[in-house]
């Protein structure tokens, strides 16, 4: 039998060396003769020790980690293709405590498989949801979603059976699934991942979106900067079309479905949805007002599902397992899993799939192990550019949408950045103005001119200009970009802004006064 | 031997010179599909480097689109360039995670290493600098993309690595 091994082949542990590494692996077999499998799986999220190698042994598979190109001929002499001892050896990967401790519903085989093999997806429970979605038939399989509490994972938290309800009930014509695949908050990573790691999930999820709704055709809307998604996604696209899982008659039902990926182009706005939609039509990415909603007139006008991708690949679990194991878990109304993303200044930083409920304090002490400078975590900023900055004391918030909006934060799409106590939160504070001016898409006035005239007059602050008079502006601006911003991006960007001045005063302004007083 | 998906952005295309006729190719190829502008973009930008001024009525008129609305698309979203980048692009992530893990920094060692701007092409064309909002590497941070080759954890090292690479 060949021996196999795993190099990842996610964006991350690229990004820390894998490739190298696979081809140092490659090299070495060839020159001491082995005939070895190298598979370039997804990443099981644990980040700090990609590259994560695994070999497959009689015991299951071992874990190496974090292995470097240099590393490769010491590892092959200490035995690790029988998986023995080294000082990188790490042991059953699903036996690592940050790893044993999830709940993997959606990412259940995200670096377990490899991405591109059908059969290998098959054979761990893939395609077992679009079966019994085809046996159901489109409105029980709606029914099925909405009984799981499913709310849509890219921040808004809207019951993505309703959505699917909505289009379900909009007569017979041509209608579209899109995935919203433009991850662009800063500390989110889970939809890149899956559709490295398990790109078929997310076809596997869009098509039985297609047969709920009665839609024929997909669009996963993919940022450019994520061309190793891009790439697993048109690989798995292809494959799956080959066997019949896309095109006419999909798995030999009655039901006709196909998709292809749509590439972004760097702008931030066409996360919100609407935006997304003009961007996939060619159109400059402005966002539409609503109503329409993208239910009713939608792509080129017509009925469209628009959901996130971890929501589209939460699917396929609900389907195969059913709702009520979806929502037998979770907390208040937020039901299922959360893949939580672990980021910034962190030490044990990744993917951490988990029921809804964990506080923020277990995430941050317990499961990332505090920051990796070493230092007292100071700050945290949780749901993207557009979430709020959380001091200390609201460590003991569970992760749950009502609960985040309760403390006027927000889960978003769970990225949790962390800063340690070396963090400047005015400049913080200024940079979430300055994005929202860089990226605002210039339709709505309190979002175009609002952010602009934020970063001046934090300026100010930060210069100790009239500190309590601009501070008050500061606030009013958040105000009016809060209530009159047509979408989240002029209407959220208030949150980091004002979660900093509430919770950090002591960074805006006063630094040089202070000091002068004492 | 390897399965999975393969290696990406290891080496970097040489770009064409414009033609009309290579252009009006890469249009006719995407004719077919809904919404073609994007896609043509990219295309046009993957193939010349740029998006070249010359390009923009031929799309519109097999688009039925004004030169308007073309240039209008073209010029919203921050990939497309007008003209030539340097012979080197380093794009470094410049948002919160990679600020959390000391990314500022970073910053401003590349561009000092690099002698180059944020948002310029440095003089002689040899590289060209700008700032990004995430590559989603945000537990490995900070990160930068060069030459489509992905870096994360950014230390004084991977810079001096960075800066030899662009002076080949």
């Amino acid at each position: 039998m060949t021996a196999r091994i795993y190099v990842p082949g996610d964006a991350a542990a690229v990004a820390l060396g894998a490739d190298r590494v696979a081809k140092a692996f490659e090299e070495a077999f060839r020159a001491r003769g082995l005939d070895v499998q190298i598979t370039r799986n997804g990443s099981r999220g644990m980040h700090w020790l990609e590259p994560m190698v695994e070999v497959v042994t009689s015991a299951g598979r071992i874990a190496y980690g974090p292995v470097k190109a240099r590393d490769v001929p010491g590892l092959l002499d200490a035995g690790f293709l029988d998986g023995k001892g080294h000082e990188l050896r790490l042991g059953d990967p699903e036996e690592i405590p940050f790893f044993k401790r999830q709940q993997r519903f959606t990412f259940a085989r995200c670096g377990l498989i490899d991405p591109i093999s059908l059969d290998e997806y098959r054979a761990n429970g893939g395609y077992k949801g679009l079966e019994r979605a085809i046996a159901l038939g489109g409105p029980a399989t709606v029914e099925e979603v909405f009984e799981s509490g499913l709310r849509g994972r890219g921040g808004a938290g809207f019951p993505t059976g309703i959505k699917w309800r909505t289009v379900g009930q909009t007569p017979p014509q041509q209608k579209y699934i899109v995935c919203n695949a433009d991850e662009g908050d800063s500390g989110t990573f889970a939809d890149r991942m899956i559709m490295e790691g398990d790109p078929f999930t997310l076809i596997e999820g869009m098509t039985i979106a297609g047969i709920g709704v009665g839609a024929t055709k997909g669009y996963v809307y993919c940022r450019s900067e994520y061309p190793h998604a891009i790439k697993a996604m048109n690989a798995a696209i292809k494959v799956a079309r080959k066997a019949g899982y896309l095109g006419q008659r999909v798995a030999g039902s009655d039901y006709d479905f196909d998709m292809e990926v749509r590439e972004g182009a760097g702008a931030y706005v066409c996360g919100e949805e609407t935006s997304l939609l003009e961007s996939i039509e060619g159109k400059r990415g402005l966002v539409r007002a609503k109503p329409p909603l993208p239910a009713h007139k939608g792509l080129f006008g017509r009925p469209t599902v628009i959901n996130n991708v971890v929501s589209l690949c939460s699917v396929p679990f609900i389907l195969a397992n059913g709702a009520k194991t979806y929502a037998d878990v979770g907390f208040g109304r937020s039901r299922g899993t959360m893949p939580i993303q672990l980021a910034g200044n962190v030490k044990h930083g990744g993917l951490f799939e988990i029921a809804f409920g964990i506080t923020l304090g277990e995430l941050l002490e317990d499961v990332a192990g505090g920051t990796f400078t070493g230092k007292p975590i100071r700050a945290v900023q949780v749901g993207g550019p557009l979430g709020a900055y959380l001091p200390r004391h609201q460590f003991d918030t569970p992760f749950d949408y009502e609960a985040f909006t309760k403390i006027d934060a927000l889960i978003g799409h769970g990225g949790v950045v962390i800063f340690d106590e070396d963090v400047d939160m005015a400049r913080m504070a200024r940079f979430a103005m300055e994005f929202c001016a860089v990226e605002s898409c210039g339709k709505c006035t309190p979002c175009r001119i609002g952010s602009t005239r934020g970063v001046e007059t934090l300026d100010k602050v930060i210069a100790g200009q009239d500190r309590e008079r601009n501070l008050q502006v500061v606030e009013d601006l958040c105000h009016t970009m809060k209530l009159g911003s047509l979408c989240a991006l002029g209407g959220f960007t208030p949150y980091p802004v004002m979660s900093a001045i509430t919770h950090f005063p002591e960074d805006f302004g006063r630094g040089h006064l202070s000091v002068a007083a004492e | 031997m390897s399965s999975g998906y393969a290696v990406i952005g290891e080496a970097r295309g040489r770009h064409e010179a414009w033609s009309p006729a290579r252009g009006s190719e890469i249009i006719a190829d995407h004719l077919a599909m809904e919404g073609a502008t994007l896609p043509i973009l990219h295309a046009m930008q993957e193939t010349f480097g740029y998006v070249p001024q010359d390009a923009v009525p031929l799309i519109a008129d097999a688009l039925n689109l004004s030169r308007a609305e073309v240039h209008g698309s073209m010029t919203f979203y921050h990939d497309f360039r007008n003209e030539p980048a340097g012979k080197h692009i380093v794009k470094v992530c410049v948002a919160e995670a990679c600020q959390a893990a000391g990314g500022n920094a970073t910053s401003e060692r590349i561009a000092k290493a690099l002698d180059c701007a944020f948002g310029e092409t440095r003089p002689d064309g040899q590289v060209t600098l700008e700032p990004i909002y995430c590559l989603g590497l945000c537990s490995c941070a900070p990160s930068a993309m060069v030459n489509g080759r992905l870096v994360g954890r950014l230390d004084d090292e991977a810079v001096d690595e960075i800066a030899a690479e662009c002076r080949s």
